[in-house]
């Protein structure tokens, strides 16, 4: 039979089982989701306010804010402020994340346009270029801080050789090892592994845009430049906005990167870096959950603070 | 001008080509090279030996460590796409309360930073006795897997016709086999996708694998890269770490260049995961 001779109760029963149909295939997914999202992190920041260490996992006390902030007092009248909020170490990798994302975004978003508008462009062989973009985004994060780690080493790297060749620099530079350059290496290395994934989200912004816009732009003489900046950026910038989120939220989570490419440094540790070194390295669990827990509500607040601010539409009911 | 510009547009591409595949071209080189020769920079080919290969193949540890990654993989594509698709004929075309922030809710999860569930994930691990197993990998890697394939799958199935199961339902069929006779087939595309970038990121995550896992032949391969070292850091072995790290890429490369459109449609549906 079809729809016309079903009757309104058939129809209706139908629905109702449809619904329970829904949940049973929900279910299965959300509980995997549950086990491995919100109970994991609503035990983190439970962790945060006791005094666990990692193998006393299970007796561990409730202390308050203790790991956060407390006064530590010597006794003598004297003291001195304590946990992850009065460490320097902490809000020096609260500085270096955040400096690694708003630069190696910003790179890979001026490199992704460009790679973008390159591709967008049809000419023979096309294809293979974006294949060979992809290979940076495709090798593994850890490849590609040893890779680099190799091309920068200060004795044998090839990129003193080519800097040096060039003229750029006199003697070599010790670049993952000094303070000052280590940062720019880390960025440099994020900045070729990541422009690829920028570009391609840009290019797909692109190929939204319709033809005839440039058509008849062209008709009329606009010269390249401005037909950019006035039809063409204006057109992508929501595509472009949300690569730029992704990517930034990406950035503020670094971890394989800098561990492999300059480990035990202060000039590049970032949050995730001090929140797993306290947790299992320095033997401080609690201590290091309270840092994951700072490290989820900043990202948190950036997230929800651009979803207001763009009033991006993820719902998308049909 | 005009043949100005164009020799410009290509001199740009390839400065492009160039600077993404030099790194692995170079690691290619270092990894056919033993001893002196690994110290000497050249940037074309000058050995062909393959002992870092040879070695790194006969110790045995590296096959073990390639097949847990691979076995890790596989099992989260599984695993992932299995959950995923009754999951999103649920999302995608069941009409029911909730919907919209059921989603909402589940592509938050894309976003949270693996550290911030790290500690909890750890408890959770040892309680259910899973450390130092790939399970422990397979179970925790849905966090990202998960979200993002729900979200591609969810997208894809809703630009479907209604027409295409309506029939179906008329027939009285059951959902179960809705999605396995009528959606299955047209879903192939979609799941290719979402299955080689899921693929893709388990192949290459590290900081589950190197918190979970705690023996040399429990290791995925990224892990076991990250852990080779010299004495000191005059004797770390360069050649070895190259002919590693090319093995482990290469099944990577040549996914991308079968696959990349999927890819690129992939990454830029769903656009949550880079």
């Amino acid at each position: 039979m079809d729809a016309e001779t079903m009757t309104a109760p058939d129809l209706s029963r139908l629905a109702r089982q449809r619904k329970r149909a829904a949940w049973a295939f929900l279910a299965p997914m959300l509980i995997v989701l549950a086990a491995v999202a919100a109970w994991p992190l609503a035990r983190t920041i439970w962790f945060g306010f006791t005094d666990a260490s990692l193998d006393q996992l299970g007796n561990a006390q409730w202390v308050g804010f203790q790991n956060y902030l407390h006064w530590f007092d010597y006794g003598n009248g004297q003291g001195e402020w304590e946990g992850v909020l009065a460490d320097p170490r902490w809000w020096r990798s609260v500085w270096n994340t955040i400096w690694f994302a708003g630069l190696s975004v910003s790179i890979e978003t001026v490199f992704g346009l460009v790679i973008a508008l390159v591709l967008h462009r049809s000419f023979p062989g096309r294809g293979l270029v974006r294949a060979a973009i992809l290979i940076p985004w495709a090798i593994p994060t850890i490849v590609s801080a040893k890779m680099w780690a190799w091309m920068l080493h200060d004795q044998f790297g090839i990129v003193n050789d080519m800097l040096m060749r060039v003229g750029l620099i006199d003697s070599a530079i010790a670049w993952t090892a000094t303070p000052g350059t280590a940062m720019f290496a880390i960025v440099a290395v994020d900045v070729w592994k990541t422009t690829p994934f920028m570009a391609l989200l840009i290019l797909a912004a692109l190929q939204m845009v319709p033809d005839d816009i440039y058509e008849a732009a062209r008709m009329d003489g606009v010269p390249a430049f401005r037909l950019f900046r006035k039809v063409t950026l204006p057109l992508i910038l929501p595509g472009l906005l949300v690569a730029v989120v992704f990517r930034t939220l990406d950035a503020l989570r670094v971890f394989d990167l800098i561990y492999v490419l300059t480990p035990n440094t202060d000039a590049t540790r970032s949050m995730s870096i001090y929140a797993r070194e306290n947790l299992f390295d320095y033997d401080k669990f609690a201590y290091g959950s309270a840092a994951s827990t700072l490290l989820f509500f900043v990202i948190a607040l950036i997230t929800i603070t651009f979803i207001r601010v763009t009033r991006m539409n993820l719902e998308r009911e049909d | 001008m005009a043949r100005l510009k164009t020799y410009g547009f290509y001199l740009l591409v390839a400065v492009i080509v160039l600077q993404a595949v030099f790194p692995f071209y170079y690691a290619i080189l270092t990894s056919l090279e033993t001893g002196q020769a690994i110290f000497d920079i050249n940037y074309l080919p000058a050995a062909l030996d393959w002992s870092n290969y040879r070695s790194m193949l006969s110790s045995g540890v590296f096959g073990r460590q390639f097949l847990n990654s691979a076995v890790t993989a596989s099992a989260v594509v599984v695993l992932s796409l299995v959950l995923a698709t009754t999951a999103a004929y649920a999302l995608a075309r069941i009409r029911f309360r909730g919907r919209g922030l059921l989603l909402l809710t589940i592509l938050s999860v894309s976003m949270f930073p693996q550290i911030a569930v790290l500690a909890g994930l750890f408890e959770l691990i040892r309680a259910f006795g899973l450390f130092n197993s790939l399970w422990a990998l397979v179970f925790s890697y849905m966090i990202f897997t998960l979200p993002f394939t729900v979200w591609v799958l969810t997208t894809f199935m809703r630009k479907l016709p209604v027409e295409i199961e309506e029939a179906a339902i008329m027939d009285g069929a059951s959902a179960l086999t809705i999605i396995w006779r009528v959606f299955l087939p047209l879903m192939w595309p979609a799941m290719v996708t979402t299955g080689l970038l899921a693929f893709i990121h388990a192949w290459n995550e590290f900081l589950f694998a190197l918190t979970f896992l705690s023996t040399d032949t429990q290791r995925t391969v990224p892990v076991a890269i990250a852990m080779i070292s010299g004495r000191s850091e005059f004797e770390i072995p360069w050649g070895n770490i190259m002919a590693a790290s090319v093995v482990v890429t290469l099944p990577l490369v040549v996914l991308v260049l079968i696959f990349q459109r999927k890819i690129v449609s992939g990454l830029t549906a769903g656009a949550v995961k880079g």
